[in-house]
């Protein structure tokens, strides 16, 4: 009986027999991973800073750049696949990211929203001076 | 074609039977889906305190906003010395795999500084902070995004109390399952912090900076 039968557990790297193991090849995975990371990140801070780039798309450019990132830290950091061996730890990260997405566009929308229907501050004066 | 279809369906169950046919899995896979599982609820309490930050952070009352408020070089150095450390926790764990003392050690000793140097910077920051702006207004323009990072610092913290607790255990039990467990959660714990800053530093600093 070995461990394959089970899902492995998140942090660690693939246990399967198709998947290189050893130390030098877990260094490459990590290095990998820092190139990545390293090049995205100074990519969203040139995006920050240049006025290159059309000003309206420089925050999706931005988010998008940050989810890019999130994901290389999952896969060559945290070693979250789409293996069979990490079906549950996947399920979970899903659940986090639906919950996460729910509390933070649920709030900004509602937000937002109420916003709309308040009273400028002009008109709210206004009121007050008929009074 | 439902004869191979059936074929292949009965190599895959060979090659991994069912959990109920091979029993509970190894503690260690279990600790660490549990602690998995904490970090992502951890994620969804930053969540919320990032909500707060985006509904508040145009309503600064006429306070300094975030233009005047963040230094970007030293967002980009704390942005460095976190993903180095991530990098060199990675290191630690596999030399953790192989059993070496020395290389985890020195591992663990970069992560340390690299995460301190992280903490001396934001600090400094928040002292800067409250020096431009004194007064009501400032503190209201900076409360959420201080907030936000205040969280972070005090993870960072926490990580650094553990990891230091933890190279002492390795020290004075070796590589026993139970420390291997331990600083598999704490790499985890890790790695997982690097991406809430990630997050963090290009919604509150970058974007921050756009508007």
């Amino acid at each position: 009986m070995t461990d394959t039968h089970y899902d492995r557990a998140p942090g660690d790297a693939s246990a399967l027999p198709d998947v290189e193991q050893g130390t030098s090849s877990g260094l490459l995975v990590y290095t990998i991973g820092l190139v990545l990371a390293v090049v995205l990140t100074a990519m969203s801070f040139w995006v920050a800073n240049t006025s290159l780039l059309w000003a309206g798309g420089v925050s999706l450019g931005l988010t998008v750049l940050a989810i890019a990132q999130m994901g290389i830290h999952l896969v060559f950091f945290l070693h979250v696949t789409t293996g069979p061996d990490n079906t549950n730890n996947v399920m979970a990260l899903a659940f986090g990211v639906l919950i996460v997405a729910l509390v933070v566009v649920g709030s900004l929308l509602i937000m937002a929203d109420l916003n709309d229907n308040m009273m400028p501050a002009a008109e709210l004066m206004n009121l007050q001076m008929q009074h | 074609m439902n004869i191979a279809a059936a074929v292949d369906d009965e190599v895959r169950h060979e090659a991994r039977p069912s959990a109920s046919e091979a029993g509970p899995a190894t503690k260690r896979i279990v600790v660490g889906y549990g602690f998995w599982v904490f970090l992502l609820s951890d994620i969804v309490m930053f969540s919320a305190i990032f909500a707060a930050y985006a509904v508040l952070t145009h309503s600064t009352a006429g306070g300094p906003g975030g233009v005047q408020l963040f230094n970007q070089r030293s967002v980009a150095i704390e942005t460095g010395c976190l993903l180095a450390s991530s990098y060199t926790c990675g290191l630690m764990s596999l030399a953790i795999g192989s059993r070496r003392y020395a290389v985890t050690y020195l591992a663990a000793l970069i992560t340390f500084v690299l995460g301190a140097a992280f903490l001396v910077l934001e600090v400094r920051e928040f002292a800067g902070m409250i020096a431009i702006g004194p007064g009501r207004n400032a503190a209201r323009s900076s409360l959420p995004s201080l907030r936000l990072s205040a969280a972070t610092d005090l993870h960072v913290t926490a990580g650094l109390v553990w990891l230091a607790v933890m190279m002492a255990q390795v020290a004075i039990k070796g590589f026993r399952e139970t420390v291997e467990r331990r600083l598999l959660c704490f790499s985890l714990f890790w790695h997982a912090l690097d991406i809430v800053w990630v997050w963090l530093f290009t919604v509150v600093y970058l974007m921050g900076v756009l508007s």
